[in-house]
């Protein structure tokens, strides 16, 4: 296993970069390469739920069973594009809606109020009711000037999240 | 922090404890009235999630790190290969012939002490030990170990455990050799398994497997009897639990800590110049493990014998063998991480997840209450 990202041509980073429109340098690319190989344990080319359970700190994380349908059986292309979204070269947008993917379950590029419910959720537990939840949730929309029966779509994800300073940056280490 | 009060779970030798490390609340707390914006926005959760996955401590203490290869030009590359027809061709023999003239010479003589001199305890248990530090040194010198001892040789006396980071089970042949400990470990399969349940028993040592949790019990009240028992050979434990890299230390497991004694540290850095002494047990076997260190140049490493701790008034036994590691930690070079080394037999414990949950849970209550 010892020397896997000499496996990557100058042919393959680029397109790999291509396809995370240029988020990653060279570099991160090959690193994160050479942690792709290290999850995929059994190497078959791609990452199965289960390998990525194995990482402790990625395990305990409440959204992870959330995060883990986005990325059971992820080959290297798709591994990178999901963590694209967490580059400092990302846009404000591509962050946004990576968040609103996270939220949008069933796909439909709408979120509803019980798709907020799930996540909030996963984040909560059973630390507090599902009344309170919901109230809160319902308290909140209001106050945004939404109902209960609003759907949100991306660009109000845009309008709500995009004027705060959200900090979404992961930084991939290089050697 | 009730996890701390250990009164209740004396027993519990090594309850995987990380919680106690970790540190709480990642996610951000809305501070003040609750907006949708706080309530939508999940990034740091995210960004916790996307960061395990980039890099993650844990894996990095069982990441194996292979010699740099030095073969890369054209002078030096004979020079290389001259170097491995010795090391395959003549050094390898040779040491697999003083290996098993040390078996010879052991077996000849540790059955005949271990029968004949049934009724005098008091010598066999000495010869034993002879014996045993003997057949050690044979296998550190198969490997041709430069062992550098520094500080004070262990001295036998009830009422102290002797503690060491992991790194492969040639840890405890290079201490063996020195001394004759009585060793706390896992028990293993094939020819090991073998050694460990005839020769080494006879040491005192206690085996264990990590997944019968009722071991851990019995191995607890083993402990207990050993340390206070006279004439027994100095314990040694391995708190960490499994094997590390050499280049992290994982949680110390508690156990060792609350006995009452004195806590003799010992830290063993190894010098990976010939050859990483890290058996990563996933990837290979034991056996294969000592075939590579004796196809192997050296194995060049330093081991401290430490300054003897006590437990401090007020200090529970979880502080304690932090600050134990703190002092092997500094002394070896190696970097701390929170986290359990079973953790590479076993998922976390959903506690884990619920205490971040439980405290983005309450500041969502406090908001609302507010209201």
């Amino acid at each position: 296993m010892g020397n896997t990202s000499s496996m990557l041509t100058q042919y393959d980073i680029e397109e790999v970069q291509e396809h995370c429109n240029h988020t990653f340098s060279q570099q991160e690319i090959v690193s994160l390469y050479q942690r792709f190989c290290q999850l995929d344990r059994n190497g078959k080319g791609f990452i199965s739920a289960d390998e990525f359970m194995t990482v402790p700190e990625f395990a305990v994380n409440p959204l992870s069973q959330r995060l883990l349908r986005m990325l059971d059986g992820l080959n290297f292309k798709e591994f990178v594009a999901f963590l694209s979204a967490f580059s400092s070269r990302a846009s404000l947008q591509q962050k946004v809606e990576f968040i609103f993917k996270v939220y949008d379950s069933d796909g439909n590029g709408k979120v509803s109020f019980n798709e907020m419910l799930d996540i909030l959720r996963d984040l909560t537990g059973q630390f507090i009711s599902e009344q309170q939840r919901e109230k809160v949730i319902s308290q909140v929309l209001e106050e945004a000037g939404y109902t209960k029966d609003s759907v949100l779509v991306p660009a109000d994800f845009m309008k709500i999240l995009g004027s705060s300073g959200l900090k979404m940056e992961v930084e991939v280490p290089v050697d | 922090m009730s996890k701390l009060n250990t009164s209740s779970s004396e027993l519990d030798l090594d309850r995987p404890n990380i919680e106690d490390y970790l540190p709480s609340g990642s996610i951000q707390e809305p501070h003040g009235k609750l907006r949708l914006r706080d309530l939508l926005d999940i990034s740091p959760t995210l960004t916790e999630a996307a960061g395990a996955i980039v890099d993650d401590s844990f894996t990095r203490c069982f990441k194996s790190n292979p010699p740099e290869p030095w073969n890369w030009n054209i002078y030096l590359f004979p020079l290389w290969c001259l170097g491995v027809v010795v090391r395959y061709g003549i050094l390898f023999p040779l040491r697999v012939i003083v290996l098993t003239i040390g078996w010879i010479i052991f077996l000849s003589c540790y059955f005949p002490v271990h029968f004949l001199l049934k009724g005098h305890d008091k010598l066999r248990k000495k010869l034993e030990r002879g014996l045993v530090e003997l057949i050690c040194s044979f296998f550190v010198a198969s490997w041709t170990g430069v062992v550098k001892y520094h500080g004070p040789r262990p001295s036998m006396r009830p009422k102290q455990v002797f503690v060491a980071n992991h790194t492969s089970m040639i840890d405890f042949i290079v201490l063996e050799q020195m001394t004759a400990f009585a060793v706390i470990m896992q028990k293993h399969p094939g020819w090991v398994g073998l050694l460990q349940s005839t020769i080494l028993e006879s040491l005192g040592c206690i085996w264990f497997n990590r997944s019968e949790s009722k071991d851990r019990e019995i191995v607890a009240r083993k402990l207990r009897e050993h340390v206070h028992g006279v004439d027994n050979n100095p314990l040694l434990i391995f708190p960490e639990g499994t094997c590390v890299n050499n280049h992290y230390t994982v949680m110390f497991k508690k156990g060792a800590f609350e006995l009452g004694c004195t806590v003799c540290p010992i830290a063993i850095k190894y010098n990976k110049i010939f050859v990483d002494a890290f058996w990563n047990s996933r990837k290979q076997s034991f056996t294969m493990h000592l075939l590579q260190l004796m196809t192997s140049w050296a194995v060049v490493c330093d081991v401290w014998y430490l300054e003897p701790q006590n437990l401090k008034p007020g200090e529970t036994p979880i502080e304690f063998a932090e600050r134990v590691r703190d002092i092997i930690s500094v002394r070896a070079g190696l970097k701390k991480v929170p986290w359990d080394g079973y953790l590479k037999y076993s998922r976390p414990s959903p506690k884990h997840r619920e205490r971040k949950q439980q405290s983005f849970a309450e500041s969502v209550l406090r908001c609302l209450e507010e209201k």
